[in-house]
C-alpha cells in the first residue's frame, strides 16, 4: 500500500471564518464550582449525581435479589415494597443513571475537548440543564415518601394498572414519577441542544466530521435520538397524568377495578405501549451508542492501532440510530396488538443486528495485529466486547417474534437487557472513568485496586446474568415476588437463584473498591502525565492538566489528521496527536 | 402512528443525506485539503450560503424537537379518533378570532424583524410590542375558549375529543408562553438600548418561532375542526 | 495472558454450562415443536458466532500483546473483508428470521376447526367461558359486571344462555384438538402463559386477544399471569387440564350454563335453621363463634365465601391435610350437608344471624400490622370488608384468634396446598411473609381496628 499519505503534506488547516465564543469567567468559588457554566464542572455534577442515585438503585437491586435468592426470609421485604423497588431500580438505572451519565456526564466533559472547542455553545443553558436534572432526581426520590409510596407499576408504567388501586404507589407515587420524567425531559432537551449544536458548529479548524473520534459520534447521534424520542415519553406521561388526575380516558378502557365499576371508557392501553416503546427502544440506543463510541476509542488507544473500519463504524452508528426508530414494537409482540405487525418488526429488528454485528467485528479486528497494552481501561474495554457479544446474540432470540413467544416476560428478557444495558455499558463507564481519570483529576488511580475492581465486576456480572438466561428458558416469569410450588419450575432453579444473589452481593460490594479508589486517589494519587496513555485525541493535548476553563489556553488547536494515527509507518513514535502538523512529525 | 413515522423518515432522510454528503468519499486518514475547512462542513443557510449562527441552529434543533412532540400528539389523536366512542365536538367560534389574532402577532413580529434589518428602532419597538400584545391576547382568548367549553358542560372526562382539545391547545399555548419569555428578553435588550446586532438576532429568532407556532396552530385548528 | 486464558475459560465454561444445564425448556405439551426448533437453530447459529468471535479475540490478546519494539499494523480499512462480513452476517440473520416468520404465520392463522374457550382474567384470578351448544359466545359488556354477574353477561342476548361459565381456576381441554383461547380482561393488562404449550398472549381490557395450540399429551399445566398486574400478580395462577375425550366430556357435563345459574333457587333460611342445629355447638346459636371448641364466628361473613369453604371441605380440598385437626372435624361436619340445596339453605340462614363484634383476644403492634396489611388490603379491602371480585373474605369484625390460626396454617401449607383449593394457593404465597408469631399477631391486631365497612360506590359510566 502506498505510504505517501497526506500526513506528510504541507500545513493545510485554513484559518477559521467565525470568531471564538466569549466565555463567562466566574469570580467566586460558588460561581466556579456550583453555578458553573464550565461544561467540565457541569459534567462532574451530572456524574456525581447520576452515580449517587445509581448507588441507591444498586441497593434496591440487592434487596430484590435477597428476596429472589432467599424467598420470604427477610421480613422487611413484602410484595408491596418489592415491586416498588423493582420499578424504581429500573427507572433510575435506565434514565437517571445511564442516560444522564453518558450524555450529561461524558458528553459535557468530552465533546468540547475532543472537538477543540472552549466550551459548549450555550453555557448558561447548559448550567440550567443540570439543575433541572437534579430537580427531577429529587422529585423522584420524594415519591418514596408520599402516602402509598413510590409507584410499583414496573419501569414501563403500563396503564391501566399504573393508576388503579391494585398497584402499589398508584396515587402520589405515579404522579411524582410522571412529573419527574417531565422535568427530566425538559432539562435533557436543554443539554441536548448544547451537545448537538456544539458538534455541528464549534469544531476547531481542521476538525471535519470525519476526523472526530468515535466517542463524539456516539454521543452526538445518541443525543439526536434522545431529542426526537423523549417527546414520545413526554406525550404519554402527560396523557397518563390527565387520566389519573382528571379522569380522562386516553389509555383507560371500560373497566372494573377490584370489582368496582369505574368511569373510564374507550381508551387504549396499547396506545400507551406504542408511545412508550417509540421512546423506549431508541432509549436503549441512547445508552448503547455512547458506549460504542467510547469503547472504540479505548480499544484503539490501548491497542496502539487505528480503529478498524472507521467509516463503517460511523455509518453503523448512524444506521443503528435511524433504524432504532422502526423496531419499537418488538417489545410488544405479545401485547395483544395486531399480530401481523409482528412480521414487520421482527424483520426490522433482525436487520438492525447487521450494523451492530459489524461494529463487533471491527472492534475485534482493531485488536488483530495491534500492540495491546492490557491496562485497566483496556481490560474493561475487552470485557465490554465479550459481554456485548453475549447480550447482542441473545437479542436475536427475542427479536425473532416466534422465539419470543415462550421467552417474553421471563428471566431470559431480564438477562438479555441487563447484559446489554447494565453489564456492557457499565464496563465501558468504568473503563472510561479510569481512562480519563488522569485528565479530569490530574492524578493516577491506584492500579491494584482498579484491577481488583475489574475482575470482581467482570466475572461477577457474567456469573449473575449468563446463567439467568436458563431460568428464563425454563419459563420462570419476571416481576414475581415469589414462585411457590409449580410443576415446571425445578427445585434446583431456586438454588441457582440463590447463587445469583450471592454473586450480586459480591458485585455490589466490589463497587466499594471503585468508590474508595476514586476518592482517595483524588487526594493522594501520583501526579499524572498530561498524556499518560499516549493518546491522539485533543483532550490529551491541553495546555493544563486538568484543563482550565476555556480548555486549550490562549490559542485553540488546529487539527491536521484524524483521531487514529497509531503505528503510522515512517513515524518515530507509535502515535501522532491530531494537532501535530505534518512538518512536526518526528521521522523514524 | 404513520404521521410520526413520515415526519421521522423525512427528518432522518435529510440528516442521513447531509451526513453522507459530508462523509461519503472522505478517507479521513488521507487528507483532502480542499474540503478540510470546518466552515465547509458547518451548516450554511440554503438562501444566503453564509454560515448559520449557533443560536439559529439551536432554534432549528429545538423546532425539530417540538415538531416531534406535536407530531406524536397528533398521531395519538388520529389513533384515538378511530375508536367507536369518538364524539366530535363543535369548537367555540372564539377560536376563529384567536386564530386571526395569532396571525396578526406573527405579522407584527415579522414587521419588527424587517425593521431590525433596516436598523429602524421605532419599527422594532412597534413590531415587538404589538406582536407581543396580540400574543398575550391570544393566550387569554384560548383560556376563555376553555372556559366556554367547560361552562357548556364539557368537562374533560366524558368525551375523548374534549380531552384532546385541551391537551393540543394547552401544549401549543405553553410553547407560546415560553416564546413570550424569550420575547421579554428581546424587549429587555431594546429597553437597555443594546447594539442593533443583538436586538436583530433576538427579534429574528422570536419571529421565526412565532411563524412556526402559527403553522402548528393552523394544523391543530384544522385537525380539530375537521374531526 | 492471564486475561486471555480467563476469556477462553469463560467461552468454554459458557458452552459447558449450556450442555450440562438442567435448566432448559420444559417438556413440550403442544404442537409448537416448530418454536422449539427455531429456538434450537438460534442457539446453534449464535453459539458458533459466540465461540468463533470470542476465540479470535482471545487469540489476538495473546498474540499481539504489547511489545515495545513492535509496531501495530496500520490498516484503517479493508473494504473487501467488511463486505464479506456484512454478507455472511446478513445470511446468518436471514437464516434465523425466515423459519421464525413462517412459524409466526402459523401462529396468527387459527385452524378453522379450533375448539373455542374464553379465558377471562381479572385481578387476581382466572375464569373461563365456553360457547355451549350453539357454538357462539354470548355478548358481554363491562358495565354489566357486578358481584352477581362476574362475567358481565348481557342477559338479553339469547346466544349467551347456553354459555358454560366456569369460575374455578381450572379449565379442561380435549387432547389432540386445536384449541383457541379468546383472552378477555375485566380490568387491567394480564397475560395467559403456559410454559409447556410455549405460547402466551396479553389480555387487554377493551379488546379480545387470542392464542391457539393443540395439546399433545394429557396432564395438568399451570397458567401463569405474565404481565405485571398489581400487587398479587405472582399469585394469579390457573390450570389447564388436558383430558382424553371421555374425561373431557364428563367434566363438561358437570359445568353449569348461564341459564342454569340464573335459574338457581336462593336458599331457604327456615329450612336452613334446621340444618344449622348441628353447627350450634361449635359456632354458637347466633353464629357468634366459640373459641373453646375452635368454631369461628360465621355471622356477617360473605355467603359466597362460606359456600366455597363448605364445598372445599366436602370435596377434601380443605381439611384433609394430616396436620389439620380442626379441619378434619369440619370436613366430617360438611359431609353431612347432602347436596348443594342444603348448603344454600344453611348459608341463607346464617345470613339472617345478627352481626355483633366478637371479643378481641389477640394482642400485637398495630403500627407494624398496618405495614403488613398494605399487602392484604388490595384483596381484602382497606377496611377489611372483603371483596367478591378478588375472592377475598371479610376479616374485620370476625374471630381474631381464628384468623391468626388460619394464617399460620396457610403459611405452613397445612391449608391451601391441595391442588383443588384455588384460592388457598394464593394465601399460601401471601402468608409466607408472616415469618414470625409476632408478625401474625401484629397484622391481626391491626385487622381488629378495621371497621369492615364497604366503601361508597365511586362513579359509574352512567353518571354523565
Amino acid at each position: 500500500m502506498s505510504e505517501t499519505t497526506a500526513h506528510d503534506a504541507v500545513d493545510f488547516a485554513p484559518p477559521a471564518e467565525v470568531g471564538e465564543m466569549e466565555l463567562y469567567h466566574a469570580k467566586t468559588w460558588i460561581g466556579k464550582y456550583v453555578w458553573s457554566q464550565d461544561a467540565k464542572v457541569i459534567a462532574i455534577q451530572y456524574g456525581i449525581t447520576a452515580i449517587a442515585i445509581g448507588l441507591v438503585a444498586l441497593v434496591l437491586s440487592v434487596i430484590m435479589r435477597l428476596q429472589l435468592g432467599f424467598p420470604n426470609t427477610f421480613s422487611f421485604i413484602d410484595p408491596s415494597n418489592y415491586i416498588q423497588f423493582v420499578t424504581m431500580h429500573g427507572m433510575i438505572m435506565v434514565v437517571y443513571l445511564l442516560t444522564a451519565l453518558f450524555l450529561g456526564g461524558f458528553g459535557n466533559y468530552l465533546i468540547p475537548l475532543m472537538v477543540g472547542a472552549r466550551d459548549m455553545v450555550f453555557p448558561y443553558l447548559n448550567m440550567i440543564s443540570y439543575w433541572v436534572y437534579l430537580a427531577a432526581v429529587l422529585i423522584l426520590v420524594a415519591s418514596f415518601f408520599v402516602p402509598g409510596g413510590a409507584t410499583g407499576a414496573g419501569w414501563t408504567l403500563y396503564p391501566p394498572q399504573a393508576i388503579t388501586e391494585g398497584t402499589p404507589g398508584s396515587d402520589g407515587g405515579i404522579i411524582l414519577m410522571l412529573l419527574s420524567l417531565g422535568v427530566f425531559i425538559i432539562g435533557f432537551t436543554m443539554g441536548g441542544l448544547n451537545y448537538v449544536v456544539t458538534v455541528l458548529q464549534a469544531r476547531t479548524r481542521g476538525m471535519s466530521l470525519m476526523r472526530m473520534p468515535l466517542t463524539v459520534w456516539g454521543i452526538f447521534v445518541a443525543t439526536i435520538l434522545a431529542l426526537l424520542a423523549f417527546p414520545a415519553l413526554l406525550v404519554s406521561a402527560i396523557m397518563m397524568l390527565l387520566d389519573k388526575l382528571i379522569g380522562t380516558s386516553f389509555f383507560m378502557p371500560a373497566m372494573v377495578s377490584l370489582g368496582e365499576q369505574t368511569a373510564y371508557d374507550g381508551g387504549s392501553p396499547i396506545l400507551f405501549q406504542h408511545l412508550f416503546w417509540f421512546f423506549g427502544h431508541p432509549e436503549v440506543y441512547i445508552v448503547a451508542l455512547p458506549a460504542f463510541g467510547i469503547v472504540s476509542d479505548l480499544l484503539s488507544t490501548h491497542a496502539r492501532k487505528a480503529i478498524f473500519g472507521y467509516r463503517m463504524m460511523v455509518w453503523a452508528i448512524v444506521a443503528i440510530g435511524g433504524l432504532s426508530f422502526i423496531v419499537w414494537a418488538h417489545h410488544m409482540y405479545v401485547s395483544g396488538m395486531n399480530p401481523y405487525f409482528g412480521f414487520f418488526f421482527a424483520t426490522t429488528t433482525l436487520i438492525i443486528a447487521v450494523p451492530t454485528a459489524l461494529k463487533v467485528y471491527n472492534w475485534v479486528l482493531t485488536l488483530w495485529r495491534g500492540n495491546i497494552r492490557l491496562n485497566v481501561p483496556m481490560l474493561f474495554a475487552i470485557g465490554f466486547v465479550f459481554t456485548f457479544i453475549n447480550g447482542g446474540l441473545t437479542g436475536l432470540f427475542l427479536g425473532n417474534v416466534t422465539v419470543d413467544l415462550p421467552l417474553s416476560d421471563t428471566y431470559f428478557v431480564i438477562a438479555h437487557f441487563h447484559m446489554v444495558m447494565a453489564v456492557s455499558p457499565v464496563l465501558v463507564i468504568f473503563g472510561a472513568i479510569y481512562h480519563w481519570y488522569p485528565k479530569i483529576t490530574g492524578r493516577m488511580y491506584d492500579d491494584g485496586l482498579a484491577k481488583v475492581h475489574f475482575w470482581l465486576t467482570f466475572l461477577g456480572t457474567y456469573a449473575i446474568y449468563y446463567p439467568m438466561h436458563y431460568l428464563g428458558l425454563e419459563g420462570i416469569p419476571r416481576r414475581y415476588f415469589a414462585y411457590g410450588d409449580t410443576a415446571f419450575m425445578s427445585e434446583s432453579s431456586q438454588d441457582l437463584n440463590a447463587a445469583i444473589t450471592i454473586a450480586a452481593i459480591v458485585v455490589a460490594l466490589a463497587q466499594l473498591f471503585f468508590i474508595y479508589n476514586m476518592i482517595v486517589s483524588y487526594f493522594r494519587g501520583k501526579k499524572a502525565d498530561p498524556n499518560p496513555w499516549e493518546a491522539t485525541t485533543l483532550e490529551w493535548q491541553t495546555a493544563d492538566n486538568p484543563p482550565k476553563h476555556g480548555n486549550f489556553g490562549p490559542e485553540l488547536p488546529a487539527v491536521y489528521r484524524w483521531a487514529y494515527d497509531f503505528g503510522v509507518p515512517g513515524a518515530a513514535d507509535d502515535y501522532i496527536p491530531q494537532n501535530v502538523p505534518p512538518k512536526d512529525v518526528k521521522k523514524a | 402512528m404513520s404521521i410520526v413515522l413520515v415526519f421521522l423518515a423525512l427528518l432522518m432522510g435529510a440528516v442521513v443525506w447531509w451526513l453522507v454528503k459530508q462523509t461519503i468519499n472522505v478517507q479521513p486518514w488521507v487528507a483532502h485539503p480542499a474540503t478540510d475547512s470546518v466552515r465547509d462542513e458547518g451548516i450554511r443557510s440554503p438562501i444566503t450560503s453564509k454560515p448559520l449562527s449557533n443560536i439559529k441552529i439551536g432554534l432549528g434543533v429545538f423546532l425539530a424537537v417540538a415538531t416531534s412532540l406535536f407530531a406524536l400528539f397528533i398521531s395519538a389523536y388520529s389513533i384515538r379518533m378511530e375508536y367507536p366512542d369518538w364524539r366530535p365536538i363543535t369548537e367555540p367560534a372564539l377560536l376563529w378570532t384567536n386564530t386571526a389574532i395569532l396571525v396578526l402577532s406573527s405579522v407584527f413580529l415579522q414587521w419588527g424583524w424587517v425593521g431590525a434589518k433596516r436598523g429602524n428602532l421605532q419599527t422594532v419597538w412597534l413590531g415587538v410590542g404589538i406582536g407581543g400584545a396580540f400574543s398575550i391576547a391570544f393566550i387569554f382568548g384560548q383560556w376563555t375558549a376553555w372556559e366556554q367549553l367547560a361552562s357548556a358542560g364539557f368537562f374533560a372526562i366524558g368525551n375523548p375529543a374534549i380531552g384532546f382539545f385541551y391537551v393540543l391547545t394547552g401544549a401549543h399555548a405553553l410553547h407560546l408562553i415560553g416564546g413570550l419569555v424569550a420575547l421579554s428578553r428581546t424587549v429587555s435588550r431594546l429597553w437597555r438600548r443594546q447594539d442593533m446586532e443583538s436586538i436583530k438576532v433576538g427579534v429574528e429568532l422570536c419571529a421565526v418561532y412565532w411563524h412556526y407556532l402559527l403553522v402548528v396552530w393552523l394544523i391543530l385548528f384544522g385537525l380539530l375542526l375537521t374531526t | 495472558m492471564v486475561f486471555a486464558i480467563v476469556l477462553i475459560l469463560l467461552i468454554f465454561g459458557s458452552l459447558l454450562f449450556h450442555v450440562v444445564s438442567p435448566w432448559y425448556l420444559t417438556e413440550l405439551a403442544s404442537n409448537w415443536s416448530t418454536i422449539d426448533f427455531t429456538l434450537d437453530l438460534t442457539f446453534w447459529v449464535t453459539g458458533v458466532v459466540f465461540v468463533a468471535v470470542n476465540l479470535f479475540m482471545a487469540y489476538a490478546v495473546i498474540k499481539f500483546r504489547y511489545n515495545r519494539n513492535r509496531r501495530s499494523e496500520y490498516k484503517p480499512e479493508d473494504k473487501k473483508l467488511e463486505g464479506w462480513l456484512t454478507g455472511i452476517t446478513a445470511v446468518g440473520v436471514a437464516a434465523l428470521l425466515t423459519p421464525g416468520l413462517f412459524v409466526w404465520a402459523d401462529f396468527v392463522t387459527v385452524p378453522e376447526d379450533a375448539h373455542v374457550v374464553e379465558a377471562v382474567g381479572q385481578q387476581w384470578n382466572w375464569s373461563y367461558r365456553l360457547p355451549g351448544e350453539d357454538g357462539k359466545l354470548g355478548a358481554v359488556e363491562s358495565r354489566f359486571i357486578s358481584d352477581d354477574n362476574p362475567f358481565g353477561m348481557d342477559a338479553d342476548d339469547p346466544d349467551g344462555q347456553d354459555d358454560v361459565l366456569i369460575t374455578s381456576q381450572t379449565v379442561h381441554v380435549p387432547l389432540d384438538k386445536p384449541v383457541k383461547f379468546n383472552l378477555r380482561s375485566l380490568d387491567v393488562l394480564h397475560d395467559f402463559a403456559v410454559a409447556q404449550f410455549r405460547v402466551k398472549m396479553d389480555l387487554v381490557p377493551g379488546l379480545v386477544s387470542y392464542l391457539w395450540f393443540t395439546p399433545t399429551r394429557t396432564g395438568s399445566f399451570e397458567v401463569l399471569c405474565e404481565e405485571h398486574c398489581g400487587l398479587a400478580h405472582f399469585a394469579m395462577r390457573g390450570m389447564v387440564v388436558v383430558d382424553e375425550q371421555a374425561d373431557y366430556d364428563a367434566w363438561l357435563a358437570a359445568q353449569p350454563t348461564y341459564s342454569e345459574i340464573l335459574a338457581m333457587k336462593a336458599g331457604d333460611p327456615s329450612v336452613g335453621e334446621g340444618t344449622y342445629a348441628v353447627c350450634v355447638a361449635c359456632h354458637g346459636a347466633a353464629g357468634e363463634g366459640n373459641q373453646a371448641l375452635n368454631g369461628p364466628k360465621l355471622a356477617g361473613q360473605e355467603g359466597w365465601y362460606m359456600r366455597r369453604q363448605l364445598q372445599n371441605f366436602k370435596s377434601g380440598a380443605r381439611g384433609a391435610h394430616e396436620d389439620d385437626e380442626t379441619g378434619k372435624q369440619m370436613a366430617a361436619m360438611a359431609g353431612m350437608l347432602v347436596d348443594d340445596a342444603a348448603i344454600e339453605n344453611v348459608i341463607a340462614y346464617i345470613e339472617t344471624l345478627p352481626d355483633n363484634p366478637p371479643p378481641t383476644t389477640i394482642v400485637g403492634d398495630v403500627a407494624s400490622g398496618e405495614k403488613i396489611y398494605r399487602n392484604c388490603s388490595v384483596c381484602h379491602g382497606v377496611n377489611g370488608e372483603g371483596k367478591a371480585a378478588t375472592r377475598a373474605p371479610r376479616q374485620a369484625g370476625m374471630s381474631d384468634w381464628y384468623i391468626a390460626s388460619q394464617l399460620k396454617k396457610f403459611r405452613d401449607g397445612i391449608r391451601g396446598a391441595h391442588p383443588d383449593d384455588d384460592f388457598g394457593m394464593q394465601m399460601n404465597l401471601m402468608a409466607a411473609i408472616l415469618q414470625t408469631e409476632d408478625r401474625v399477631n401484629d397484622v391481626v391486631a391491626y385487622i381488629n381496628t378495621l371497621s369492615g365497612k364497604k366503601p361508597q360506590q365511586v362513579a359509574t359510566r352512567e353518571n354523565h
